[in-house]
């Protein structure tokens, strides 16, 4: 009796597993694989070779790699000066750049959007010092710059983390071997990073391929995402089966890359997401 | 004559207003085994870092083979350390861990293999090239630390309290095993702990260190038989410390009671500290010693007993094999050879004595 008493406590998760997550799977599943009708079909899948959703794809691809190089390069030097402040400093610093985290999301992109608009911060500044005017709002580059500034956090914390768990001792025992500064980058800190890396690398990539709010704020409709093509598909075509056929799509992807990833991570520690 | 291999030359190291090494001199010679003895904080680990070029000292110069090496980093310096938490790289395996050396110094392929096969024969792990750190244990762990130090062939090797996170019978094992891996290996060890009988076991040389002062540089025999101070004598085993007077030559008052000793030059009426090991100390008829009391307990340590007995207002320690009821009455006897006697500190900080001054 007193077995049964305990499983009942998982009982609430249990209703929230179905009802939130595994029922609206079905139902994606259900409408991507029938036609208005209710009629049992794979054109909402194969939807995707169309070369509208082709050419979003293709951007959502690129633009989502681009953030996520974009984010590894800054991060990573950024992870370092971090790990090797003192500990006190630490914990602030990482406090710091978590802290647009805790802001609303919309308006962080909304501020993005009036600093880069043709009237906005940036231009008035670069045209005081006699610089031309950057348009690069309603641009891709414009998406990148809100991706790159919303997804950045996703990637410093993890590559932290890993590094800060590097004993201080492990390089020292590659100097005493003769190791230079170089050598002990590539052969210890960067290997014993690799998991941070590489849940970095998921957790900045899956969202910024999926996103369709900063491209539709800061790309102004011209910059069509596949995460803007479902949306419109959902909320302005009512075609809610050619949507869920793209987003079942798109999460065959997304678990496809993901698995890639996993690949080049040899221990599984650090990878949160997998 | 033996070489100096290592010479600290007035080395001082602060960390922030603390002193850690004040004016330290010290050398060791070639094919030594030497340790550095002390309670945590004695700068001993700090003597080594320095010497492994992890630390820069404040002041002073650090010659190896006569060269000044006090501003080579660590990976410039031909001795290799072992950690005390192995500090071995995880993701590699055991032969790629022997092998970082080898391979930043670029030896050929085939050189590094048979050295890899040569260096876990030494530690008893053959066979063990292509298994994870992980999966070892942490005796395995450190012996493995030590292959991957000793196969660069460094002069000295220096060791940071390597056995203190392993339990005490294979910490005992491995004690023999450096003894044997210096005997077959030839080269200088540079020892660090806070372990008295450690340091009693394997060592040529011992430097006790405390408050960033030496306190005796001697051989295992030396330190353990003529302590110079009450630190040592205290640190090293057990002993019985006693404010005495030197009433003149070869005549000590302990207690109120003159015990003639072997000890003399120390002027007349001069207080001292008197050193008396517990095994040292006779339990004899009550009328037949120089003082008796009443045994206030005792302990069976194995191979004696450990007795207190309080006599003359001190409660005196004593190691004997023989057996006595506890509250019985004995008497304790001493021959004059075995009463050490010392000068008390001159400093306040009674512990932190300055040979140098």
């Amino acid at each position: 009796m007193r077995k049964l008493g305990r499983q009942l406590l998982a009982g609430p998760y249990l209703i929230w597993i179905t009802g939130f997550i595994i029922l609206p799977l079905f139902m994606i599943l259900y409408y991507a694989f029938t036609t208005s009708g209710g009629n049992f079909t794979f054109m909402n899948l194969i939807a995707i070779t169309h070369w509208v959703h082709v050419k979003s794809l293709l951007l959502s691809i690129k633009l989502g790699l681009i953030c996520t190089l974009i984010c590894l390069v800054l991060s990573y030097p950024l992870a370092m000066i971090l790990n090797n402040l003192k500990f006190k400093n630490q914990s602030f610093m990482v406090f710091i750049f978590v802290l647009p985290m805790w802001m609303n999301f919309l308006l962080r992109i909304l501020a993005w959007q009036l600093l880069l608009s043709n009237n906005g911060i940036i231009n008035t500044i670069l045209k005081s010092i006699g610089f031309p005017a950057l348009n690069i709002l309603n641009t891709p580059t414009a998406v990148v710059f809100g991706m790159v500034y919303d997804f950045l956090p996703y990637m410093v914390l993890p590559i932290y983390n890993s590094m800060s768990r590097i004993r201080k001792d492990i390089i020292e025992a590659a100097m005493d071997l003769g190791a230079t500064s170089p050598t002990i980058f590539l052969k210890i800190i960067l290997p014993l990073t690799a998991s941070g890396i590489v849940s970095g690398v998921i957790m900045v990539f899956v969202p910024a391929l999926t996103s369709f709010v900063i491209s539709d704020m800061l790309g102004g409709g011209k910059v069509l995402l596949i995460g803007n093509v479902i949306e419109q598909d959902f909320m302005d075509a009512y075609n809610w089966n050619l949507g869920s056929g793209l987003s079942v799509v798109l999460m065959i992807f997304v678990v496809a890359s993901m698995a890639f990833m996993n690949r080049y991570a040899k221990d599984g520690e650090g990878t949160a997401v997998w | 004559m033996k070489k100096k291999l290592i010479q600290l030359d007035h080395i001082t190291k602060k960390y922030g207003n603390q002193t850690i090494l004040d004016d330290l001199n010290l050398y060791i010679n070639e094919n030594e085994f030497l340790t550095l003895l002390g309670p945590s904080g004695c700068g001993k680990t700090t003597t080594l870092r320095l010497i492994g070029g992890f630390e820069s000292p404040d002041s002073g110069k650090i010659y190896f083979d006569n060269a000044d090496i006090t501003s080579l980093s660590p990976n410039e310096r031909k001795l290799n350390t072992v950690f005390q938490k192995y500090a071995l790289f995880s993701h590699m395996t055991i032969a790629e861990n022997i092998a970082f050396g080898l391979k930043i110094s670029k030896k050929s392929k085939l050189y590094i293999e048979d050295k890899i096969k040569y260096a876990l024969k030494l530690v008893n792990l053959d066979g063990y090239e292509n298994r994870s750190v992980d999966s070892l244990s942490g005796g395995q762990q450190q012996r493995i630390a030590i292959a991957r130090a000793i196969v660069n062939e460094p002069k000295v090797l220096l060791l940071d309290e390597p056995l203190g996170a392993l339990d005490l019978k294979l910490r005992q094992d491995m004690q023999y095993e450096l003894i044997r891996l210096k005997n077959e290996l030839g080269i200088t060890f540079v020892y660090v702990t806070h372990d008295q009988e450690e340091a009693l076991t394997m060592s040529d040389t011992i430097v006790v260190m405390n408050q960033g002062y030496i306190q005796q540089i001697g051989t295992p025999e030396d330190i353990y038989n003529e302590p110079c101070n009450a630190f040592v004598a205290d640190f090293i085993g057990d002993s019985n410390i006693i404010n005495g007077i030197m009433l003149e030559d070869k005549l000590v008052e302990v207690l109120g009671i003159k015990f003639p000793c072997a000890d003399s030059g120390f002027g007349k009426n001069k207080p001292v500290d008197v050193i008396i090991r517990p095994e040292d100390i006779e339990l004899v008829q009550p009328e037949l010693g120089s003082l008796s009391g009443t045994i206030t307990s005792i302990i069976f340590k194995g191979v004696h007993y450990e007795i207190t007995i309080m006599a003359n207002n001190y409660e005196w320690l004593v190691h004997t094999t023989k057996y006595f009821e506890q509250g019985s009455l004995v008497g304790l006897a001493v021959t004059p050879f075995n009463i050490q006697i010392m000068n008390k500190p001159e400093f306040s900080d009674e512990k932190a004595v300055d040979l140098n001054a």
